[in-house]
């Protein structure tokens, strides 16, 4: 047993200082190879932690939203609609709300403006979300103004700033009273954005939907599993960029894989030959080869997978800020939570270092069978 | 360690029309702890010999046997454990392998042993103090002149105590004087026991009074055998 | 030093390093719980559904809240027009 580690210290030994004749081309291949890792390993950590932190924080979204198409497009739904509704078995609340977006020139930011009824604002007050009190460079007391529907500027007065921590889902948030609303947008009493519900038993849900339709033939359900839903395919796979990046990723592994399976140069035939007349078995040439895959490999893995971990979950991933800012100007300032995926990294683990490693043997099987008599000569 | 040849035949390309026997019908005997030069020209077939009686191929008909055991019909794993154990090789190019230190490539034909380092680095040490190379041991062989690499190459022939050392051309690459202290070299290590076998067409090597016993080959066949 | 001694080492290192995140990643999670908490309030009080990440348009910055005709009713070419058309899309409804 002793006399095997020993032995692979050996080669390990052999093989490291193989590779070091060539500094700079195998430097550079860890460098790209552990880079790739590196950007897999970011790309695989960011999306599982927001998927699972959506997954948790939305589930607190409404059971049940409804909201009124005419046309196909996305309209204010009167107060009757309530009544319409009247008594459905399970649903414990209803409630219209009233929310929309709007644009300020000042900053080219789009902000999400909703009627908190429960913050208790009066017509002048506002509460904003951290993200626009950094980009607007507003603090508490300040006065911020919005360009109403009719062409007035509505002053309004900063009572709170939300928490840096909820950034994630408060970054772009305007709350204010009905009535500020109203006069901004110009939305008519009596008409709201849409209607939320709050249903007991989650199993019942899709029930109520299907009574609301009939009872609101012009209206279009909104579960909360359909919400879940959004977010458990968010950054999928197989689609965008995702899948681009993934699919260089492994071309990228292919390469290298396929560059070394594709035969040794004679330099490399003629060393093996050496080794084999000086003593060395087929088997050990092959542990040999082996090694030279292994240890590339398991290095790019561990210092892009580190490297990764620290860019997500102490960086904020930094790196894929542009990505996902794309045209917005307000970007949620938050840190991922490190919810892993074992399987995911063991995935990962997987598929940088065996191909990789197997590819180095393949050539090496063919020439390490020949009679080392060739060196004679 | 006695080393018997009987009716070795060795084919190149059987079957093909270009087949070539390279060797045809040689029976030898070399005694232990002499110094035996198999002189030829090139083409001769004693680099074929040479190679079938290191163990480093097989021939196509005929028995090579060591010490009464026979060891051209085995398999390739018992082969080189022999090969190991039994012949230190001396090519004629030194085949030292480039990049990697001296003391690297001395150490080299016993990493698959698994011994331990310190003994190891040790014969490898006590080795290169015993052929003057104890300065150049972290050197790239690169760096060295063909004399060093010679001895180099002997040192690596000698980590794993072989009873037979097998040196192909050994003076093909070395001026006059080096030729001469090689053959020095080679009747010290006589002198410490060993058996030595050297292939040359160098007048330098097969009329050096250390060589105990000159074997002439011409076309794949024994010409003499005179001690 | 031997270089598969030095090899070692570093791999053993990164070993460690390995298992510290796993141990980080745990520690973390257990105390972004109180955050996660606060989030949820703030997402249960307002009535939220998304996450605010792409505030460009309103179909990327409500994506539950659109469906497939939400992009088109702003232009034809509306989803690739923002960059983040290419990281997410819009909800798959039941039968998809």
């Amino acid at each position: 047993m002793m006399a095997f580690l020993r032995k692979q210290q050996y080669l390990i030994d052999f093989t490291l200082s193989s590779l070091l004749r060539r500094r700079g081309k195998n430097f550079g291949l860890l460098l790209v190879y552990t880079m790739i890792v590196f950007m897999l390993a970011s790309v695989m950590l960011f999306t599982e932690s927001l998927r699972k932190e959506a997954g948790i924080i939305l589930q607190q979204s409404p059971e049940l939203i409804l909201q009124r198409i005419v046309a196909g497009r996305h309209a204010l739904i009167p107060a009757e609609y309530l009544d319409k509704i009247g008594r459905v078995r399970g649903v414990t609340q209803k409630k219209a709300r009233l929310w929309g977006y709007l644009y300020d020139p000042a900053v080219k930011a789009n902000y999400t403006m909703m009627v908190s009824e429960d913050r208790e604002l009066s017509a002048t007050e506002v509460i904003v979300g951290a993200g626009i009190a950094r980009t607007r460079g507003i603090g508490l007391g300040d006065y911020v103004t919005f360009r109403s529907h009719d062409g007035k500027a509505l002053s309004f007065q900063v009572k709170e700033i939300l928490s840096h921590d909820s950034e994630l889902v408060s970054s772009d948030l305007v709350l204010m009273s009905e009535k500020a609303y109203r006069s901004i947008f110009g939305v008519p009493d009596g008409y709201y954005t849409d209607i939320v519900l709050s249903v007991r038993n989650k199993k019942e849900v899709r029930k109520v939907a299907e009574k609301l339709a009939l009872k609101l033939p012009d209206s279009r359900p909104i579960l909360r599993e359909e919400v879940l839903r959004t977010y458990d395919s968010i950054f999928n796979w197989r689609q965008g960029i995702v899948f681009v990046l993934l699919a260089g990723a492994v071309l990228a592994f292919v390469i290298f894989a396929w560059d070394k399976a594709s035969g040794l140069s004679a330099e490399e035939k003629r060393e093996i030959g050496i080794l084999k007349a000086v003593g060395w078995e087929t088997a050990d040439v092959l542990r040999m080869k082996f090694w030279e895959g292994a240890i590339v490999s398991l290095t790019a893995f561990f210092l892009g997978y580190l490297a990764a971990y620290l860019h997500v979950f102490y960086g904020s991933a930094s790196l894929f800020e542009p990505v996902l800012k794309g045209w917005a100007v307000l970007y949620p300032d938050f840190q991922p939570v490190p919810f892993i995926d074992g399987l995911q990294v063991a995935t990962l683990f997987f598929f940088s270092v065996f191909p990789y490693t197997v590819a180095t043997i393949i050539p090496i099987w063919r020439a390490s069978i020949t009679d080392p008599d060739a060196v004679m000569r | 360690m006695l080393i018997e040849l009987t009716d070795i035949r060795k084919a190149f390309n059987q079957g093909k029309p270009n087949e070539f026997w390279a060797i045809q019908g040689v029976s030898l005997t070399i005694e232990p702890n002499r110094i035996t030069c198999l002189k030829g020209a090139s083409g001769s077939g004693k680099t074929t010999l040479l190679s079938m009686i290191g163990c480093l191929s097989r021939p196509t008909s005929g028995r090579i046997a060591l010490d009464g055991k026979i060891v051209s019909g085995l398999p390739e794993r018992f082969l080189t454990e022999i090969r190991r154990h039994t012949f230190g090789f001396i090519f004629q190019k030194f085949n030292l392998i480039q990049g990697l230190s001296v003391l690297e490539n001395i150490m080299l034909p016993a990493y698959p042993l698994g011994l331990d380092y310190g003994t190891l680095k040790s014969s490898a040490e006590r080795l290169l103090d015993q052929f003057n190379l104890s300065s150049k041991r972290s050197n790239p062989v690169e760096w060295l002149s063909g004399g060093e690499a010679q001895r180099v190459a002997i040192c690596r022939a000698m980590i794993n105590d072989p009873k037979i050392l097998i040196a192909d051309e050994p003076t093909a690459n070395l001026d006059t004087k080096l030729s001469r202290e090689f053959m020095d070299l080679m009747g010290e290590l006589r002198r410490s026991g060993k058996t030595i076998l050297i292939t040359s067409h160098d007048p330098l090597v097969f009329e050096s009074p250390v060589v105990e016993r000159v074997v002439e080959m011409r076309d794949g066949l024994l010409v003499d055998a005179r001690s | 030093m031997r270089n598969s001694s030095i090899f070692l080492l570093f791999i053993s290192a990164c070993g460690l390093l390995l298992s510290l995140t796993v141990i980080d990643a745990a520690v973390r999670r257990s105390n972004a719980a109180d955050d996660l908490q606060r989030r949820a309030q703030i997402v249960r009080q307002a009535g939220l559904t998304d996450l605010a990440l792409f505030t460009e348009a309103r179909y990327t910055r409500h994506l539950s809240q659109s469906d497939l005709h939400s992009a088109f009713q702003d232009h034809p070419m509306a989803m690739e027009h923002f960059p983040s058309g290419s990281l997410v899309q819009p909800p798959r409804s039941d039968d998809q």
